[in-house]
């Protein structure tokens, strides 16, 4: 074995460790879900008999699928949402910007650092005399608003990065704004667009403070289904497991199945 | 406002459902065994209500607890049925949150209901909830250790002679530690525990002028005994052991003697939940200077808010839920120890439960003695035995047992925890306007 | 800023605003409803529990809260929370980034491995660290310290903010990972080349080439991290409920104590004016200077 083999070999043991060190509590999530609640308490084990008794339960007291369904409509509706309002003004801040937009920007962001629980209540008023409480919409409304700082402020930064020569090249042709923005921008950021939308659905489905606190049964995702199994009496690790795998199993496959998308938009703006 | 809460739910129940006469009743509980078994037998009640749907909406206890609170207090209207405390009862029963209980079915047996658990869910004698279960404290301890130990439990152990016996019992080589009490923070945790041992030592949480009295000798006396006796003879990381992990390490046997709520006897004594079944003896909750106050009062129940929009199929749940024909229900199908206790007369009347539960008359007399209107040596101006009955209780004791919880991890002193909680305390009081 | 523009494209700052208008406008009203109304009820007496006990208050819930000593205990573990996070994530980050980027057997799997914890929601991964991996009796790292005879640490009461430390620093420094990897691809590989021929070392090259190429990515780091660090809740709600004691009460807490504990809908609102507040001095001295940053 010549020394660059064994330099690669090195390196890559150690980045196997480290991945398997830093995934090792979702592993561990995902394998306590499938043993029984006494094996869950024992000493660690890998060598135990799987069951499915844990899920059957979880099954048997909350439907997922209902839970489920609301967390994909809810993360996806208001990511749709948010990057409609968004993609118009992001456009106008990074091709047409006035002495206030860095201001503005800034004073978006900041907006996402009020601890959301100081102004429950007046949400909560505000939602009882709209009817929204417990309603997909009303959730929508609100993860579109809380996710649009940052979903701002990212496309912001792609489309700041295009080449303008591009565009000017459009608007000598005669492009309206809208063409411009619908035949130029768009493909050309396509990446940016989806790599910003991911993050905004991650965040939307994870979001665990006003899915708990605005919905009840009818519009109740999957943070509210955890809670109903988080520090129950007794015995309830290998429950909790099977329901925590449950409720993130949807997202992390996307995450891995959209990751390279991911890592390509942001290659595109703001990081690059 | 008036006008907007009518409006959207019952707009909506009427579009989506198929069966356009069924009407929606949303329940809204805590994930305790209890309560689990409930909704898996609710089955039974649709069937024989084919006009009621139930929603349920299953929560651990604090979410749900705030949960309820911000949605009753705002006049939300989500929920139908509501589980709530002997605490939540009367208090919000005064500010007309609560629909009062009335026209009980004459099947119902309101007499057979226990008297001092109904007296707790009741606010100027009209009753507001109906209750699930009720629990007063005792004392569990291993019966194969005492033995081996030579130690003989006496009919009132005083919580001197506890300090003894957990010395002498306290084997962390062997994972059993002498005692096992709650340390884990809130007013329904650690505090539950600690206002008895403090009731016991004699003190109280306020005088007759609403003064906090947690800087005074009795106070002091109980927590440095507390924090002396867990830290020596506890169990690791007791700090964060609540009733649910207390209740996992004794039924594992890692305790040889445990005080806690009287709900917990059930799971012990059945051999498939608890290691320790056939090992397991009772005696009351220890006291110390006075009886009074050593064990507490708890019911967790069932009421309709005032904000439902389905009360009468509401009222036909909570009836179901809290008959007697619901517990026999439970004894045949879940067994006689899973049965809701501490409610009605005629449960520790039925022989099938005496023969599964020995612990039944004991548990039916603490529940008895218990007297929340006098539950402290000098008198004070509340009600309650392990809180005290008003709004602000539910933030003090979450402070103050935060407090106690950081004396016991050892990151305060006694004085200085009681200190701070003290002053923490009669902040609260002055800004409530209890002291002028 | 004085990049080439199309003449007679902002006339009258019509069509800019017409644009920006849905996004600043929403914005707007949902920061400025609730923030009016928090501002409102700052000033007011108004607590959910006790309805007859309303009115004007003044600054009284401000004076309150000031003279609380909770407020800056809160404060400095707020601070110190987002500042171990921010220097774990980033650091940890910018190593496993050089290391994730090296040619190595099944890298695309141990990346995606490695960045998963960013999908966890929140509360599931406290859950997680409290349950199976830091109890003091069941949980992993229990059961490693009794492998070598010592006795198990019980974390969330000995360690209290580390704890969550290591917790939120477990579900960001992925995120720290993804976006400094992302940045590092775009290296020049002829720069490093150029340096390696020149005679410089693995550790001067990462010093002098690397990092200042990834300075951008690392203000997007910190920027993004921050939103979401200063307001860290779930986290500590499942696990130590802000104790003991104050250990690990920072401000989204202390304001959780106030609004849904005690239902003083009145001190929850100045805290929440306070926390605004806080913010906005965070803003003015960290964005600023990485905002500098994204302008090149």
């Amino acid at each position: 074995m010549n020394h660059s083999t064994l330099k690669r070999f090195a390196i890559g043991l150690l980045a196997w460790v480290i991945a398997f060190i830093i995934f090792f509590p979702i592993f561990w999530m995902v394998l306590t879900g499938f043993k029984t609640e006494v094996d869950a308490v024992s000493d660690p084990s890998l060598i135990f008999t799987p069951t499915l008794d844990s899920y059957a339960e979880v099954q048997q007291r909350a439907d997922y699928f209902k839970f489920a369904w609301n967390s994909v409509i809810v993360s996806f509706g208001s990511t749709i949402l948010a990057l409609l309002i968004a993609i118009p003004s992001a456009y106008s801040m990074a091709f047409m910007p006035t002495k206030r937009t860095k201001g503005t920007l800034l004073w978006m962001l900041s907006t996402k650092m009020l601890p959301p629980v100081g102004v429950l209540v007046p949400i909560y008023l505000l939602f009882r005399d709209t009817g929204l409480l417990d309603t997909r919409t009303g959730l929508v409304i609100v993860y579109t608003l809380m996710n649009l700082p940052i979903v701002v402020w990212m496309l912001y930064t792609f489309f700041k990065d295009l080449p303008r020569d591009i565009l000017e090249a459009g608007r000598m042709d005669g492009a309206s704004t809208l063409q411009e923005v619908l035949y130029l921008l768009m493909p050309l950021t396509l990446p940016g667009i989806a790599s910003t939308g991911l993050l905004s659905v991650i965040l939307s489905w994870n979001e665990a403070f006003w899915s708990l606190n605005l919905t009840t049964s009818q519009a109740a995702p999957l943070t509210a289904y955890i809670a109903s199994f988080s520090s129950p009496e007794g015995l309830f690790w290998a429950k909790l497991s099977a329901a925590s795998t449950m409720a993130i199993a949807p997202i992390l496959v996307f995450g891995w199945l959209t990751q390279k998308q991911m890592v390509r938009g942001l290659t595109f703006g703001a990081v690059k | 406002m008036k006008l907007s809460y009518a409006l959207p739910l019952a707009g909506m129940v009427a579009f989506s459902c198929f069966a356009a006469a069924a009407e929606t009743v949303t329940v809204a509980t805590v994930n305790n065994n209890d309560m689990v078994i409930m909704q898996r037998l609710s089955d039974a009640f649709e069937k024989s209500h084919p006009d009621i749907d139930l929603e349920w909406v299953v929560l651990e206890e604090n979410v749900l607890r705030q949960r309820l609170t911000t949605d009753i207090a705002t006049h939300g209207g989500q929920f139908d049925v509501m589980t709530i405390g002997t605490y939540e009862a009367p208090i919000w029963a005064q500010r007309g949150w609560l629909t009062p209980i009335a026209d009980l079915p004459a099947d119902y047996k309101p007499d057979d209901l226990l008297k001092p658990v109904i007296d707790g869910l009741s606010y100027k004698d009209q009753p507001y909830a109906l209750p699930f279960y009720a629990e007063s404290s005792m004392m569990y301890y291993r019966k194969d250790l005492f033995d081996k130990a030579g130690i003989e439990m006496t009919d009132q152990p005083t919580w001197d002679e506890v300090h003894d016996w957990a010395a002498k019992l306290n084997d962390p080589d062997h994972g059993v530690a002498g005692i096992c009490l709650r340390g884990k923070p809130g007013w329904g945790e650690n505090m539950a525990f600690v206002t008895t041992l403090v009731n016991t030592y004699g003190g109280r949480w306020f005088d007759m002028d609403w003064k906090p009295e947690i800087d005074s000798r009795a106070w002091h006396e109980a927590i440095n005994f507390y924090v002396d006796l867990l830290k020596n003879y506890g169990p690791a990381g007791a700090s964060s052991n609540g009733f649910n992990e207390n209740l996992a390490l004794f039924s594992r046997g890692n305790c040889a003697m445990w005080v806690d709520a009287t709900s917990a006897a059930g799971k012990l004594y059945n051999p498939k939940e608890s290691k320790v079944a056939d090992k397991l003896g009772f005696a009351p909750a220890p006291v110390a200077a006075t009886p009074k106050g050593s064990h507490w009062l708890w019911s967790w129940a069932l009421a309709i808010p005032s904000s439902s929009d389905a009360k009468d199929a509401a009222g036909e749940f909570i009836t179901w839920a809290t008959s007697q024909d619901y517990i026999k229900m439970v004894g045949e199908k879940e067994g006689w120890t899973s049965v809701p206790p501490g409610t009605r007369e005629s449960t520790y009347a039925n022989e099938k439960y005496q023969e599964a539960a020995p612990f039944a008359d004991f548990v039916l007399d603490a529940i008895r003695d218990a007297d929340p209107t006098d539950s402290t040596l000098k008198p004070s101006p509340y009600t309650g035995v392990q809180y005290a009955g008003i709004p602000e209780f539910q933030a003090i004791g979450t402070q103050v047992g935060q407090m106690i919880a950081a004396a016991l991890t050892g990151q305060m002193s006694v004085d200085q925890a009681l200190g701070s909680a003290q002053r923490a305390t009669q902040r609260t009081m002055e800004r409530a306007g209890y002291i002028k | 800023m004085n990049k080439p523009r199309a003449a007679g494209r902002t006339v009258g700052g019509l069509r800019p605003l017409a644009l920006q208008a849905p996004a600043v406008t929403l914005l707007f009203l949902w920061m400025i409803v609730p923030l009016a109304m928090t501002v409102w009820f700052s000033l007011q007496r108004y607590n959910l529990l006790m309805p007859t006990m309303a009115g004007f208050a003044g600054l009284e819930n401000y004076e309150y809260l000031f003279t609380d000593p909770a407020l800056w205990t809160s404060m400095i573990n707020t601070l110190l929370l987002v500042g171990w996070v921010l220097v774990i994530t980033v650091v940890g980050g910018t190593l496993l980034a050089v290391l994730f980027q090296q040619e190595f057997f099944g890298r695309g799997i141990a990346r995606v491995l490695v960045i998963s914890p960013f999908f966890v929601m929140p509360t599931v991964s406290a859950l997680v660290w409290k349950n199976l991996m830091m109890h003091p009796a069941n949980g992993i790292f229990a059961w490693i310290a009794q492998l070598f005879g010592t006795q198990p640490v019980d974390w969330f009461s000995s360690l209290p903010l580390t704890s969550i430390v290591m917790i939120v620093a477990w579900q960001w420094l992925p995120f720290a990972l993804l976006i400094l990897l992302t940045a590092i691809q775009s290296l020049d590989e002829d720069q490093v080349e150029a340096a390696r021929m020149d005679g410089a070392g693995p550790i001067a090259i990462f010093f002098f080439i690397t990092l200042p190429h990834l300075k951008r990515a690392i203000s997007v780091v910190i920027m993004i991290e921050m939103i979401f660090l200063l307001t860290v809740f779930a986290e500590i709600f499942v696990t130590t409920s802000g104790g003991p004691g104050l250990a690990t009460t920072n401000l989204a807490y202390l304001i959780y104590i106030r609004a849904l504990l005690d239902f003083d809908v009145g001190m929850a609102s100045a805290g929440g004016v306070v926390a605004i507040i806080l913010a906005n001095i965070v803003a003015i001295f960290l964005v600023r200077l990485v905002a500098r940053n994204l302008e090149d």
